[in-house]
């Protein structure tokens, strides 16, 4: 149905794909599996028309064709859900999911009945509650992804490609989405699929493509090919155990939490996260964990309760008394949030030591530098030069740059959000040895995280939030997937 | 939570936002209804028939060229030429009514509205294809087409006398009591709110200046679409100078002179986000409305002019201020319905 032949792209000297064989026949669900920088989302963005391949052949329906924009690919019956956040926060989920395309009906004005009709009818597809006539801004990353799923489905599409569809949906909504999927490949559509997650290839894939290093490198059916060795041929190295948390010496508590409570989001939140424990903060998406993580280190304020490091009592809603108190912040939106995207390696390193880096309120650039690439080689940091934007790395080494930012600032306490979100199985096992190497320093780690496994082999203690509430914690012997999944679903009985 | 509940909660937060809507435009009409009471409780002459027609007058042309604006606005761009385009749009149409006196004016009309497009179209295009942020390529032609009104005046002016009465008469008669002006306004207004409301090359136009790369990903002909809007602001432009030639007879290459800041605040008082995706075109002629209004009552209320200036500056940082304050209380309450919700 689609076909690439030895695509290549490159963006100046980076070669980003080269190689790029790939063909996707009806009915047929693929998987495109590598590690970030890998060239996946370059492929992705060759099919949809954004990026012209340099060379090379794509044939739709055996014909070659030439896209020169993302709406000469939707034309052509290619629907892509990218990576970017691409929806119009200050527009309504309806006019989102079919901006463009919308129904007309009498002198080709638009009709908003038939609009409505058509965006619930998807809405419900998915099995969702969300108003599509209300505004896109202020929806939690769940719902926003589910509103762009919504808008590669609104039209019938023959092939529908998405990049990490499911990166920031909880367990049923993503078997909600498996299911469309299978649907359309019932229908004769064509699906590429890009997850890191492995159960999920498992579960949705008929055949999967292996990238490495800017070229596809395998072509297999699913039931040929076994999760080792999937792993094994993206990576091209074995892996040592994926969760390696050591022990180490737990002190005293660092970060104490009492009482905290935000109207509406998170209410009566109380704990302690002592020297060298990690401790997960689990939950479904939306459960409000992130929010309180934003309390804890200021950037939202909290309507009650308060926030102690060390003994010390933290000012509420202001993050640079969190920092100076030793509180470093990984948030769960690294490109929003995390990163300055257009400022440079080094810059983005230096950020939270601009006062000690900086003499006579001057920042030099060489000290700036030289932290950046200590940082770089300790982070193992895949880079061309420090002076290229942060906008130019991988998903995953974006990631090490916002971990080595505060780490930077040698901190007390770190809260991570979703460390590992969207980054490949090789980098996500480096993360976790450098946060349980700051554990075995004594490093108070608070880590939030949606996978499971994830949770499970890296904490000491695990809180699970339900609804705006901690419904219950769990040693680490006591944890398992049945317990945390009852508490996060509030099927609480004797807590 | 169950599914009607939900429903509600989804009612809630639209109503919110319509409300938020209905409310900025509302607060115009009532901070102009304030202001028209009070400087006649001063000054009752205030609000005899002919001075309120010349404030209708006034506000008109200034109502066409902010609803150009907010084309642009809306998809995060700016053109700060318009005053120059309706300058030489102005003299372009006196120009040629004086040396043929016989020429339909639906003819005058056509050429100074695609003289104003024609401007517009090089905005555009150097927008577009240029990729040379608006704010630089608009200041740039700001002073080429002033320049070009200047070079092709050579000093002379245009006035009335040598203008037909036909056209004069544009400016100043009414047709059932509503000055012609005034309907050319409201027709503009009408038939642009239409089309940015129900078409889709006008929601486009919202998407653009909501999230630029959003719309290019989801298919949107970005560069078309920010082409047409720059044409229609600069045709506006080009209609607003025919219109300032009728109604003041007189012309030279000073006309509209500095007009542009004036209708880029109309714009943001009447609610439009200057960082694009929101706003209306009926909030922005609302704004000139209110803008002309605050003038005129200065003027009768014998307010130095520095005031005048003062005045119209606190406005808008008045409604920005509104603006901020407003957005910050509904993301809040969005971002509360959305978390229980989900929670």
């Amino acid at each position: 149905m689609i076909e690439l032949r030895d695509a290549a792209k490159s963006y100046g000297a980076v070669r980003a794909l080269h190689d790029g064989n790939l063909s996707l026949r009806a009915g047929e669900v693929r998987a495109l599996m590598g590690e970030n920088g890998a060239g996946k989302s370059t492929l992705v963005k060759v099919l949809g028309g954004v990026v012209r391949r340099d060379a090379g052949e794509m044939l739709v329906d055996g014909t070659s064709v030439d896209f020169h924009s993302p709406h000469d690919a939707r034309d052509a019956g290619i629907a892509v859900i990218y990576q970017e956040p691409t929806l119009f926060p200050d527009l309504s989920v309806a006019e989102n999911v079919v901006m463009g395309y919308h129904p007309l009906g009498a002198l080709k004005r638009i009709d908003r009945g038939a609009m409505h009709r058509q965006v619930q009818g998807l809405l419900d597809r998915l099995g969702v509650r969300l108003d599509p006539e209300r505004p896109v801004r202020g929806l939690s990353i769940a719902d926003q992804q589910i509103v762009e799923i919504a808008k590669a489905l609104s039209f019938d599409a023959r092939v529908l490609i998405m990049d990490e569809p499911t990166a920031a949906l909880s367990g049923p909504e993503v078997e909600r989405l498996f299911g469309v999927v299978r649907t359309l490949r019932e229908h004769g559509s064509a699906v590429l699929f890009i997850s890191h997650r492995l159960e999920e290839v498992f579960a949705v894939c008929d055949t999967v493509t292996v990238m490495r290093d800017g070229a596809v490198v395998h072509d297999a059916a699913i039931a040929d090919i076994t999760p080792d060795e999937l792993v094994r041929r993206m990576v091209g190295r074995e892996l040592t155990a994926l969760f390696p948390k050591q022990d180490a010496k737990v002190g005293e508590p660092v970060l104490s939490v009492h009482r905290l409570t935000r109207e509406g989001v998170f209410f009566d939140i109380s704990f302690d996260v002592r020297a060298g424990e990690i401790v997960a903060l689990a939950g479904l998406v939306g459960a409000g964990r992130s929010e309180v993580a934003r309390a804890i280190f200021g950037i939202d304020r909290a309507d009650a309760g308060h926030v102690e490091v060390a003994g010390n009592r933290l000012a509420p809603g202001r993050p640079l008394a969190a920092m100076r108190a030793g509180i470093g912040f990984v948030p769960e939106d690294r490109r929003q949030q995390g990163l300055v995207m257009d400022l440079s390696i080094a810059r983005n390193t230096a950020l939270t030591r601009m006062r000690s880096l900086s003499r006579g309120g001057l920042i030099r650039s060489s000290a700036e530098n030289g932290l950046a690439r200590e940082w770089a080689a300790r982070l193992q940091l895949k880079f061309h030069r420090l002076e290229d934007s942060v906008g130019t790395l991988s998903g995953g080494n974006q990631q090490k740059v916002v971990l080595g930012k505060w780490l930077a600032t040698d901190p007390k306490v770190l809260i991570v959000d979703e460390p590992t979100r969207g980054i490949d199985v090789g980098t996500k096992a480096e993360v976790h040895r450098l946060m349980s190497e700051l554990a075995g320093q004594g490093v108070a780690v608070l880590m939030i995280s949606s996978e499971l496994p994830e949770v499970l082999g890296m904490a000491d203690r695990v809180l699970v939030m339900h609804e705006g509430r901690l419904t219950g914690e769990l040693s680490r012997a006591e944890a398992d997937e049945e317990s945390v999944i009852r508490l996060a679903t509030g099927q609480v009985e004797a807590a | 939570m169950s599914a009607p509940a939900a429903a509600a909660e989804g009612a809630r937060a639209r109503r919110l936002t319509e409300w938020v809507i209905r409310v900025r435009e509302l607060g115009i009409v009532v901070a102009l209804a304030l202001l028209i009471a009070v400087t006649a409780a001063i000054e009752p002459r205030f609000i005899e028939t002919d001075s309120l027609r010349n404030l209708a007058l006034n506000a008109s042309i200034f109502a066409i060229l902010a609803v150009g604006q907010t084309l642009v606005i809306v998809t995060r761009n700016v053109d700060l030429s318009v005053g120059s385009v309706l300058g030489l749009s102005a003299y372009f149409a006196g120009d040629l009514l004086s040396g043929n006196q016989g020429l339909p004016l639906p003819v005058v009309f056509a050429l100074g509205i695609a003289l104003g497009a024609a401007c517009g179209l090089l905005n555009g295009i150097l927008v577009t294809w240029g990729q040379v942020p608006a704010l630089v390529v608009t200041l740039g032609t700001l002073y080429m087409f002033r320049g070009l009104a200047f070079l092709w005046t050579n000093g002379r002016q245009v006035n009335a006398e040598t203008l037909p009465d036909s056209f004069l008469n544009l400016g100043s008669d009414s047709i059932l009591g509503v000055p012609i002006l005034v309907i050319f306004a409201v027709v503009v207004l009408l038939v642009t709110g239409q089309w940015l409301r129900d078409y889709r090359a006008g929601r486009e136009l919202y998407a653009i200046g909501s999230n630029p790369e959003g719309a290019r990903l989801a298919g949107v002909r970005s560069e078309r679409r920010v082409l047409t809007a720059f044409v229609l602001a600069g045709a506006l432009a080009g209609l607003g100078g025919v219109l300032f030639t009728a109604r003041f007879g007189t012309v030279d290459a000073t006309a509209g002179f500095g007009y542009e800041l004036t209708v880029i605040a109309a714009a943001v008082v009447g609610g439009v986000a200057i960082f694009g995706g929101t706003g209306s075109v009926y909030g922005a002629a609302l704004g000139a409305l209110l803008l002309g209004t605050i003038t005129s009552s200065l003027i009768v209320l014998r307010v130095e002019a520095f005031w005048q200036l003062a005045a119209v500056g606190a406005l808008l940082l008045l409604a920005i201020a509104f603006d901020r304050l407003v957005g910050l209380r509904v993301d809040a309450a969005l971002r509360r319905r959305s978390a229980r919700r989900a929670g």
